[in-house]
């Protein structure tokens, strides 16, 4: 039952991640009709978005160490620890929290300026096309990231109050040994509120009916006058914005590196096909339900029946569900059904 | 390509040549080395067999890279098992790479356009993971399959005793390394050029162009597509798996980053780059990728500040230190760069803009009636 449970929790966090990459992969197919090979490249650079600010903020020089008297020693201090001391400390310490206000605004600029400069000449391409291009574009952020960052992971720390584990199962009376990493639940909590923001956004406001209307069909919007294009240059944003987003807050549990976007690329296709193309509620039911089932893969009682399970459950699962449900999850009739 | 002044026979004559001659003419491109010369035949065939299937079909595969693999690994374990000859080791590979393709092609056709690609990908991602991770004992995981002294090599030990050393491929007591390894891969090349010609040329071949222009009318004349289609993701797994032994050939061991998804995407580029659907082009992209990753990764930047010092010093160091980001290890740069100028500008890749050009001077050179207009100011002596 404890380990049931935990295992769980375990898929919850990454199903997230996975989640929140196919909602903004979909969010894009289904209003642009793009399938957009760069998405995950968008996600690492949220990541790299919090490592910048990061080390913007850990910019630092020489001062001399008083606590050793002995002789003269020097220690390399941020300016911000020592222009503002204990403001400063604190800032650091809460710079991947504080990169989701760096990074909403970048991801934005870097949103409108693909979508205008280049997926707008595609939207009448073929598939094929798109796909290519954006595998190229993705190339191409990809190595502009490993000039200036280097091939290494960076890792980054979570806030120190943040860093421990919550003694989940205390609280529910369950085992002493359900412990989760406070960070997660935060992920968690995160990745719940822009899920339901997206979904607000989209049913509740006449800006997002017009946009579901557009995904409908996209012409007759236009023929009643709206700009429908502009319209989905924003909506295009708010998909680089969702990416961004998660690459940010998912920084603490995996330090990025230049080709973690491409890692999540292929699961995070292979769940919005899962999910149904063009399906926002099934990108985010299927993100966290393959999140769930690869940590179930990975126990050791399950590995012990089925060697390997682990490494192939994802795309698995993707191969049965494309064979008997065509159209995913939750696909609607009409999308992509060529 | 339907220029009608070249008949097939001259077409394949030609191109037998030039490969045949490869070392000749690439030798003032700084290219005459036999590594890179193997790596243009072998990657020329798994983009012709690519072809067959995407150019042909319309089906985009991103998993072909899984037959690339078992290819190799298929060799090697010959090797390993019975000779070092490479014509048994070949003939493994293509049958092995055969198998995988039929059942996965059996499975991944069932569905078409991007759930196609997702579910070939997902295949072959399920094979990289596995061979890395559970056929361990098979494919020897992480270090990747190799030769050893131990090995039983059951028809070689009834001929010649095992020497001190590891043995090298062969062909019938020819050694498989440098050139006449080259020119092993080059004669295949050009046997799997003729044979994607016919299948082009085919009855078969028009059948598949069907397919890919409209199923659904073809299905409505009542006929089953899906036999022909597997047929052609059979036969271009089987050209991969060929590929994937002639590497084991020339060097004979076998890795899973072979079967990694960025692999297929590389066949993908290649096929693009030169030509969706023509006969040369997939062989020429694949040749200007493995070119270019070849010179260009062969670059540093004190190369270049070599060949920029004739500027004053501050402007080469500006020089310099851009166009370091397009060589060395980040000519992935350029290759992602080149690949969107191509699908962007030139979707039918450097074929379409061989055509585009040829087409231009032919009618600078005779100007039809209603042109003339535009092209009577470049006509010198008009």
């Amino acid at each position: 039952m404890d380990a049931i449970f935990l295992q769980i929790l375990n898929g919850l966090d990454k199903g997230a991640a996975y989640a929140l990459i196919a909602l903004g992969l979909t969010l894009v197919f289904g209003t642009l009709g793009i399938v957009n090979f760069a998405h995950g490249a968008l996600f690492m650079l949220g990541a790299f978005c919090a490592v910048s600010l990061n080390k913007l903020m850990t910019l630092s020089t020489k001062v001399e160490d008083t606590s050793v008297t002995l002789f003269k020693a020097y220690k390399e201090q941020p300016y911000l620890e020592i222009w503002f001391p204990d403001m400063g400390h604190t800032l650091i310490e809460y710079s991947v929290p504080l990169s989701i206000l760096l990074a909403i605004p970048v991801m934005i600029l870097v949103g409108i300026a693909m979508e205008r400069g280049l997926i707008k000449h595609f939207y009448k391409r073929a598939h094929a096309d798109q796909i290519l291009v954006t595998f190229g574009l993705a190339i191409v952020i990809q190595e502009v990231i490993k000039a200036y960052f280097g091939a290494n992971p960076i890792p980054q720390t979570a806030p120190e109050i943040l860093s421990g584990s919550a003694d989940i199962g205390s609280w529910l009376g369950l085992g002493q040994n359900v412990v989760y990493p406070w960070w997660r639940i935060v992920y968690l909590l995160f990745s719940g509120v822009v899920i339901f923001g997206v979904f607000a956004f989209l049913q509740f406001t006449t800006y997002g009916m017009v946009v579901r209307a557009g995904m409908r069909d996209r012409e007759t919007v236009g023929l009643l006058g709206i700009n429908i294009e502009r319209r989905f240059t924003l909506v295009f944003a708010l998909a680089t914005i969702v990416a961004g987003l998660a690459g940010v807050m998912y920084t603490p549990v995996l330090p990025p590196d230049y080709h973690m976007g491409m890692d999540f690329l292929v699961l995070s296709f292979v769940v919005v096909v899962v999910g149904g193309m063009g399906s926002l509620g099934g990108a985010v039911l299927a993100g966290f339900l393959l999140g769930i089932i690869q940590s179930f893969a990975s126990m050791t009682e399950v590995k012990a029946v089925l060697p390997g399970i682990d490494q192939i459950v994802i795309y698995l699962v993707a191969v049965v569900i494309l064979l008997v449900l065509p159209r995913g999850l939750m696909g609607r009739a009409g999308v992509m059904d060529d | 390509m339907k220029n009608g002044t070249m008949n097939d026979l001259t077409r394949f004559a030609i191109f037998a040549g030039v490969v045949l001659a490869m070392p000749l003419w690439l030798e003032p491109l700084g290219a005459n080395y036999p590594d890179l010369l193997q790596k243009f035949a072998i990657y020329g065939i798994f983009a012709i067999g690519f072809n067959i299937l995407f150019g042909l079909t319309g089906y985009l595969s991103f998993g072909h890279a899984a037959f690339l693999g078992i290819g190799s690994y298929a060799a090697v374990w010959s090797f390993k098992l019975f000779t070092m000859n490479a014509i048994p080791a070949v003939i493994f590979g293509v049958l092995f790479a055969g198998l995988l393709a039929y059942v996965i092609g059996f499975l991944s056709l069932r569905r078409t356009g991007i759930y196609f690609s997702i579910l070939t990908l997902a295949f072959a991602q399920m094979s990289y993971n596995l061979a890395y991770s559970v056929l361990t004992p098979i494919t020897n995981g992480e270090t990747g399959l190799q030769l050893s002294q131990q090995d039983p090599r059951i028809i070689d030990s009834l001929f010649v005793e095992a020497g001190a050393g590891l043995p090298s491929t062969n062909l019938f007591g020819m050694k498989m390394s440098g050139y006449p390894g080259f020119y092993f891969c080059a004669v295949m090349l050009i046997i799997c050029f003729f044979i994607s010609m016919r299948i082009f040329r085919s009855p078969f071949g028009l059948m598949l162009k069907g397919i890919k222009s409209n199923q659904n009318r073809m299905n409505y004349t009542g006929l089953n597509t899906r036999p022909y289609a597997l047929t052609a993701f059979v036969i271009s797994g089987m050209y991969a798996g060929l590929a994937g032994s002639l590497l084991a050939v020339t060097d004979p061991l076998a890795g899973a980053e072979r079967m990694q998804w960025t692999a297929s995407g590389e066949v993908v580029l290649m096929t693009i780059l030169g030509g969706v659907g023509t006969l040369v082009g997939p062989m020429i992209g694949a040749g200007l990728i493995k070119y270019f990753e070849n010179i260009f990764s062969a670059f540093n930047n004190n190369v270049l500040a070599d060949i920029f010092s004739f500027l004053p010093d501050s402007v080469s160091e500006v020089v310099v230190s851009v166009l370091g980001l397009f060589v060395g290890s980040g000519w992935h740069l350029t290759l992602g760069l080149l690949f969107m100028v191509v699908v962007i500008f030139l979707p039918g890749g450097i074929m379409e803009g061989i055509d585009r050009v040829i087409s231009k001077f032919r009618s600078s050179r005779q100007p039809v009636a209603d042109n003339k207009t535009v092209s009577s100011q470049n006509q010198p002596g008009e």
